[in-house]
């Protein structure tokens, strides 16, 4: 009998048959997976990339919510056309305090890795309401309902402590004052509140809010979470050749 | 199991059977093609020529890095610098033209249309249309009706550093509004019927409007309401409007001012992209 023929002990017993899957699989995990945890050029060293605001936070989980990941990829591959049109490839860095990730493979939307900044927060206002107002042609979903439920952020601490289990440097400080980085994030004339923020938050961007600051609405954490998609690391200071890989 | 020794040969096909059986019938053991395994060995051999080029195996030092020295970001590099290279003599014409040169040599200009429209299509299309066409509180390029100017300079500049985007030498001020600015109801009614009789034909009398008007609307639109590009204000006796112009529409402009964000790009777009789009929005039609 060759060892050809051994394969008939895995076909004619269902156990078996589960444990050898079970085994094949792991092997695969443990070599693609594995190596992912202590290769130190798995996540690339670059300056800027920082835990997302509270808010943007709240409008990162309706993004989720949403399904928004369904239609829109958050993934620049290191291809040419991609690069020519979306910008600069996405690092594995820049979503390294993302749980879970939101690269996805679907674009029925175009990728919007590097959306923030690109368009105005009124552009962004518009376009939820209704996208055909803005792009005629657009099969995107309007999300006008954003705008008029206000913004249930009770829960943002707990969630921060959440990610801070999972690897996100969120300081005891963050955490509590998150409600009022909310605050100060949806009312950029208070100078001196957004100041503290921008310390917390490099280079986050304080955004008028419809609901006001004291209640903003879905929407306008979503335009914020939108408006920063992209925009921490800076190029000019990225060392692209020692991150060839 | 199949017994090699004593196997059971079906007689009609000739092939060996598994040693099943349900009432009479015999379940075949056919093997797989040969020509199919021989393909499946040769993979798993050529499979190894790629450990071995290019990079494969996650070692505790760093993944192994091929003989080839490929990288994917390498490749990508590559990839942008040969298609800079080859555009390379069109931009550099570019980057040494001004404006008027570029718009002026066919060739060039033809270029810098082509290279221009697919920048807008990428950049500018989701808020100024595909065509230029525009839509409510995003200009319509295609007409000769200037918020900051229809020159190629003033163009250039408008992209360059956009308006009310925070960047300093963008376009900043906006059209006050004008229902906190002292004006009534009253009188924001007559000066939206003055402005609404400057595009259309009416009977209606409309001197309490005009005198709102050049109390406090000539400063920015100018005395015959035809606008200046250096404040930003557009002509108000053209058709064309930007937040609309039926009544309702310019009440509701007049009373909270309206102030259009026009992103920069001057630190997204390399310059002859910039030009190109300069050049490309120029030829759309309203070109001064
Ligand atoms: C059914 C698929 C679909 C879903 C779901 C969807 N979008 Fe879109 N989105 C599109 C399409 C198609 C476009 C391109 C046309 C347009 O600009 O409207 C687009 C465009 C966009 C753009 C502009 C991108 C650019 O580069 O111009 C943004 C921002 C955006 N969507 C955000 C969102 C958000 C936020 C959500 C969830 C609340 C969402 N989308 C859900 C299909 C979708
Ligand atoms: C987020 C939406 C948005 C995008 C994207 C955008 N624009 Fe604009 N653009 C505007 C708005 C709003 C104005 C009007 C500004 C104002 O009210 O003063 C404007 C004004 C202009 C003007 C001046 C029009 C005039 O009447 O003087 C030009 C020229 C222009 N845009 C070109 C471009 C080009 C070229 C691009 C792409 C590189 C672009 N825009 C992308 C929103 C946008
Ligand atoms: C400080 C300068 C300034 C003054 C004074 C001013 N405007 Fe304006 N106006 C502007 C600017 C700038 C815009 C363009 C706004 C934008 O791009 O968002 C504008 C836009 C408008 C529009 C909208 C045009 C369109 O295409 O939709 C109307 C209508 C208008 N002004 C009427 C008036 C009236 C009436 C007054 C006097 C009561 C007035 N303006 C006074 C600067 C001014």
């Amino acid at each position: 009998m060759s060892l050809w023929n051994k394969h008939a002990i895995f076909e004619k017993n269902s156990i078996i048959l589960s444990v050898g899957i079970l085994i094949v699989v792991a092997i695969g995990g443990l070599v693609e997976i594995g190596p992912l945890f202590y290769l130190k050029n798995t996540i690339e060293t670059v300056g800027g990339v920082r835990p997302y605001t509270p808010l943007e936070l709240e409008g990162r989980d309706i993004y989720v919510r949403e399904g928004c990941y369904l239609c829109h990829s958050q993934m620049i591959r290191a291809l040419r056309d991609e690069v020519e049109r979306y910008g600069h490839y996405s690092l594995a860095a820049e979503s390294k305090y993302d749980h879970p990730f939101q690269w996805g493979s679907k674009r029925t939307g175009p990728d919007i890795a590097r959306i923030g900044g690109k368009y105005s927060d009124d552009w962004h206002r518009a376009h939820l309401n209704n996208p055909r107002a803005v792009v005629p042609g657009s099969v995107m979903p309007r999300y006008g309902f954003l705008a008029d439920s206000p913004l249930d952020y009770r829960h943002v601490r707990e969630k921060m402590k959440v990610l801070r289990v999972e690897g996100v440097p969120y300081t005891d400080e963050d955490i509590a004052q998150a409600d009022a980085d909310i605050k100060a994030q949806s009312s950029p004339d208070d100078t001196a509140a957004v100041d503290a923020l921008d310390k917390r938050y490099p280079k986050a961007v304080a955004h008028a809010a419809l609901g006001g600051a004291a209640t903003p609405t879905e929407q306008d954490a979503v335009v914020a979470y939108l408006q920063m998609l992209g925009t921490t690391v800076d190029f000019k200071l990225y060392d692209e050749k020692a991150n060839w890989r | 199991m199949v017994d090699h020794k004593h196997q059971d040969i079906d007689a009609a096909t000739g092939t060996a059977t598994t040693g099943h059986e349900w009432d009479g019938i015999k379940e075949l053991n056919t093997p797989l093609p040969k020509w199919w395994l021989y393909v499946l060995y040769a993979c798993m051999i050529w499979s190894v020529g790629y450990w071995i080029l290019y990079p494969a195996i996650p070692l505790p030092g760093g993944e192994t890095k091929g003989i080839l020295g490929w990288s994917m970001r390498g490749a990508v590099t590559q990839d942008l610098a040969d298609l800079q290279a080859d555009r390379a003599p069109m931009v550099n014409e570019l980057n040494k033209s001004t404006l008027q040169q570029i718009a002026s040599d066919p060739k060039l200009a033809e270029f810098a249309r082509a290279y221009g429209h697919s920048a807008f299509g990428v950049n500018c299309a989701p808020c100024h249309g595909a065509n230029g066409q525009g839509s409510k509180g995003y200009p319509n390029l295609t007409a000769d009706r200037w918020l900051w100017g229809g020159s190629l300079d003033q163009i250039s500049a408008t992209i360059t550093h956009g308006a009310r985007y925070g960047d300093p030498d963008g376009h900043q001020g906006d059209m006050p509004a004008w229902g906190a600015q002292g004006l009534s109801k009253q009188q924001i009614d007559d000066v939206a019927n003055y402005v609404y009789s400057l595009s259309h034909k009416t009977t209606e009398d409309v001197s309490a409007g005009k005198k709102v008007f050049a109390d406090n609307c000539t400063p920015c639109h100018g005395a015959d309401a035809k606008g200046n590009p250096d404040m930003g204000a557009p002509n108000l006796t053209t058709r064309i409007w930007l937040y609309g112009g039926d009544k309702a529409d310019l009440v509701q402009t007049i009373t909270y001012g309206r102030g259009g964000h026009m992103p920069a790009w001057g630190a997204k777009l390399d310059p002859a992209t910039i030009k190109s789009l300069t050049v490309y929005v120029h030829s759309l039609g309203g070109g001064q």
